[in-house]
């Protein structure tokens, strides 16, 4: 129990990283039902986003990091949507063919990062204020990093359920994964709405990508390290259900912390997937579904 | 056209046949006319160890360039045959089998990690080559037909332990990668701890590539251990040293001693993060001999201003002179001739003056314990008193006896 208590810190920082991570797929594989193998470079491409406005644009560390949280949405959000508009919307309904596509994909953008900023990691410093940590009375230690982290996935899971139910567009968006030819027939411009959907998919890719700089590497691969947590974590949290996405993550993240606590990294990442493993035998749809009135 | 199919078909099959026989027979002498001499070089181009492996490459290629500059070997242009390893074992062992069967190469540089060594040391056996291993390693291992350029155990590991020690740093914690050489590194620092009343307060493996450290650096904040003894590989450490900073563990309290952190990693993992802290190499950029001054001036003119030079690149750029003193001490490129040759081939070094010791094919040289400063790069603080003969094997310490049976 006190390994628990001390480690509950630990396991929801964790968890708040797989959150930002899952977030977007949460979009576009979980509501879209595509699978989109370039997730992880999207990802990429916003840690970039913040290493080019320090390095080259010459902001300081903070501003950087303020600045480059829309900027990513919006360029990976653009490089999304350019991908569903180009590419991806003539394979619909062919999954397989999808992922091999999004997949060559990945590798392209990642040999791009490669030759323009190296193979090598860069640095992106992190603000001074978030470098630092605090020590609770109980000797649990809170990083400034981890908080902010936890903030900011947050923030978007408001801003998102905000967006899916109070909005206009969020509700046809609702339609379209609920039944999509219903909502076709009730005027709902469907191309649209995957468009917009793949969008904030992408977007929420690159501001995971920017927080990701506050804890670890920034390299080509940066995002070949997180999508098949982020996969996971979709599947285990039930297909297009918000709730289903965070509680898996933070579930995946306190589990992870406990069983590293208990044993070593390697064991616990060894016993997490064990977990996950028996979790979907039981329930093989995951944690929440998407009741619907569909025939399929 | 149904009748000519089969007519072509065994004349292609014949004639790949002769084509096959052909290579598989040319090269049977050592690779070279009369005007060149072909290496190989084998380093990962492609994946995960291409961040390191493509900078030891560049180093190689510096010294063929400069050796075919100054008249080659032997009066021979030095011909590099590049292959790519592609940071996969199996690829190692495929295209070394390429560059001493087909090719038929006088000698191979190549190699980073301990598994892309182990997968190409049958293979260079059963075809009696000669490959160049450039990196520090775990040790336990001497075969005829590799050269370790870098160091072993007792010229990096031990003396790091010494230094520790002289300083009163008894209590030591110990993290690294899950595979082979943090392991054996972390056998012999526990038989090193015992041995000499040193506490070893905790080891920590975590997977290649993992990312997750703040339960291991709280840990360290907690138990405040005299340092910490680092053999993490790769991007790991810059997770790694974020968040023991984070954690609040400072270099002054807490050193951080790490034996796979060069200049090259400095950059990605911040300074800022990692100022203060210790490593244990054979060579560093600011060592000051004069070889050195124009070993980086070279470096920096082929490869850019912000490029950095680190230990397994000299130590790479080493291995393709000291192949060149063995052959013209031999007056051969036959790998026979040059292995009778290497006892006692002495380069003059960025590192300094270093010798191979041909008994185990190791190269003796300085053991140099260093402290990143702010603008990453290393400065030396110590060093050890004279050259550390190589013992792989580390027979010549009683309390090792146990771990090498």
């Amino acid at each position: 129990m006190d390994a628990l208590v001390n480690q509950l810190p630990t396991g929801l920082a964790i968890g708040a990283v797989l959150l930002l991570a899952a977030l977007g797929l949460n979009f576009t594989f979980g509501q879209m039902g595509v699978i989109n193998m370039a997730h992880g470079e999207f990802i990429m491409v916003g840690a970039y986003t913040a290493y080019v406005l320090h390095a080259w644009a010459g902001l300081d560390p903070t501003w950087s990091l303020i600045a480059a949280l829309p900027l990513a949405f919006t360029l990976t959000g653009t490089l999304g949507w350019l991908l569903e508009l180009g590419l991806i919307r003539h394979f619909y309904g062919r999954p397989l063919d999808t992922l091999l596509l999004t997949f060559g994909i990945g590798m392209i953008l990642q040999q791009a990062a490669r030759d323009t900023f190296g193979a090598p990691n860069v640095d992106v410093p992190a603000p001074g204020w978030l470098t630092d940590g605090t020590t609770l009375p109980g000797g649990i230690r809170l990083h400034h990093s981890r908080l902010f982290i936890l903030a900011l996935a947050l923030v978007c899971v408001l801003a998102i359920a905000h967006y899916l139910h109070r909005t206009h567009q969020g509700r046809q968006m609702r339609a379209v994964i609920h039944n999509r030819d219903l909502a076709g027939v009730s005027g709902i411009n469907t191309r649209k709405v995957d468009a917009t959907t793949f969008f904030i998919g992408s977007g929420l890719a690159g501001v995971a990508g920017v927080a990701l700089t506050l804890i670890g590497p920034t390299g080509p691969t940066l995002g070949a390290n997180y999508i098949v947590d982020a996969f996971l974590v979709v599947v285990i949290g039930g297909l297009g259900r918000l709730r289903g996405t965070v509680l898996a993550a933070f579930a995946l993240g306190i589990l992870n912390a406990t069983a590293q606590a208990w044993t070593d990294a390697s064991l616990a990442k060894l016993l997490v997937f064990a977990a996950i493993i028996a979790f979907l035998q039981a329930r093989p749809q995951g944690l929440f579904t998407v009741k619907t009135r569909a025939l399929t | 056209m149904a009748r000519t199919r089969p007519r072509t078909t065994p004349l292609a099959a014949t004639a790949l046949a002769l084509a096959l026989t052909a290579t598989a027979c040319a090269p049977a002498g050592t690779g070279t006319d009369d005007d060149t001499v072909t290496v190989g070089l084998l380093h990962s181009l492609s994946g995960t160890m291409a961040i390191s492996e493509v900078t030891v490459h560049d180093a190689v290629q510096l010294a063929i360039d400069e050796i075919n500059a100054d008249g080659g070997v032997l009066g021979r242009q030095i011909e590099p045959i590049v292959e790519d390893g592609a940071s996969d074992e199996a690829t190692f062992a495929e295209r070394a089998q390429k560059l001493l069967q087909s090719d038929g190469v006088a000698t191979v540089f190549g190699g980073w990690t301990s598994a892309s060594r182990k997968a190409m040391l049958p293979v260079f056996e059963r075809n009696d080559g000669l490959l160049w291993y450039p990196v520090q390693y775990e040790g336990l291992e001497a075969s005829p037909n590799i050269v370790y350029t870098g160091a072993t155990t007792n010229q990096q590991i031990i003396p790091a332990l010494d230094y520790l020690r002289e300083e009163g740093h008894t209590s030591l914690y110990l993290v690294g990668s899950d595979y082979v050489f943090p392991r054996t590194a972390n056998q012999i620092i526990t038989a090193y701890a015992q041995a000499h009343d040193m506490d070893v307060i905790a080891q920590e493996y975590t997977p290649l590539g993992h990312t997750e450290y703040s339960t291991i650096t709280d840990d360290i904040a907690r138990t405040a251990p005299d340092a910490v003894f680092n053999t993490l590989n790769g991007d790991s450490n810059v997770s790694f040293f974020q968040q023991l900073r984070s954690a609040g563990v400072s270099a002054q309290d807490t050193p951080v001693l790490s034996v796979s952190v060069a200049e090259e990693e400095i950059e990605g993992i911040g300074a800022d993060n990692i100022t203060g802290h210790l490593t244990a190499w054979n060579y560093y950029q600011s060592t000051p001999t004069d070889t050195n001054t124009g070993f980086v001036e070279a470096f920096t003119d082929a490869y850019g201003e912000e490029r950095v030079t680190s230990d397994p690149m000299q130590s790479a750029y080493n291995a393709v002179h000291l192949w060149r003193a063995a052959v013209e001490e031999a007056g051969s490129f036959e790998v026979a001739d040059v292995r009778q040759a290497l006892d006692g081939t002495t380069f003059e070094a960025p590192e300094g003056t270093i010798t191979i010791d041909g008994a185990t094919q190791h190269v003796v040289k300085t053991a140099r314990i260093g402290q990143v400063n702010d603008q990453g790069l290393i400065d030396e603080i110590w060093s050890s008193p004279q050259p550390i003969t190589p013992d792989p094997y580390l027979e010549g310490y009683d309390w090792a006896a146990a771990l090498t049976g």
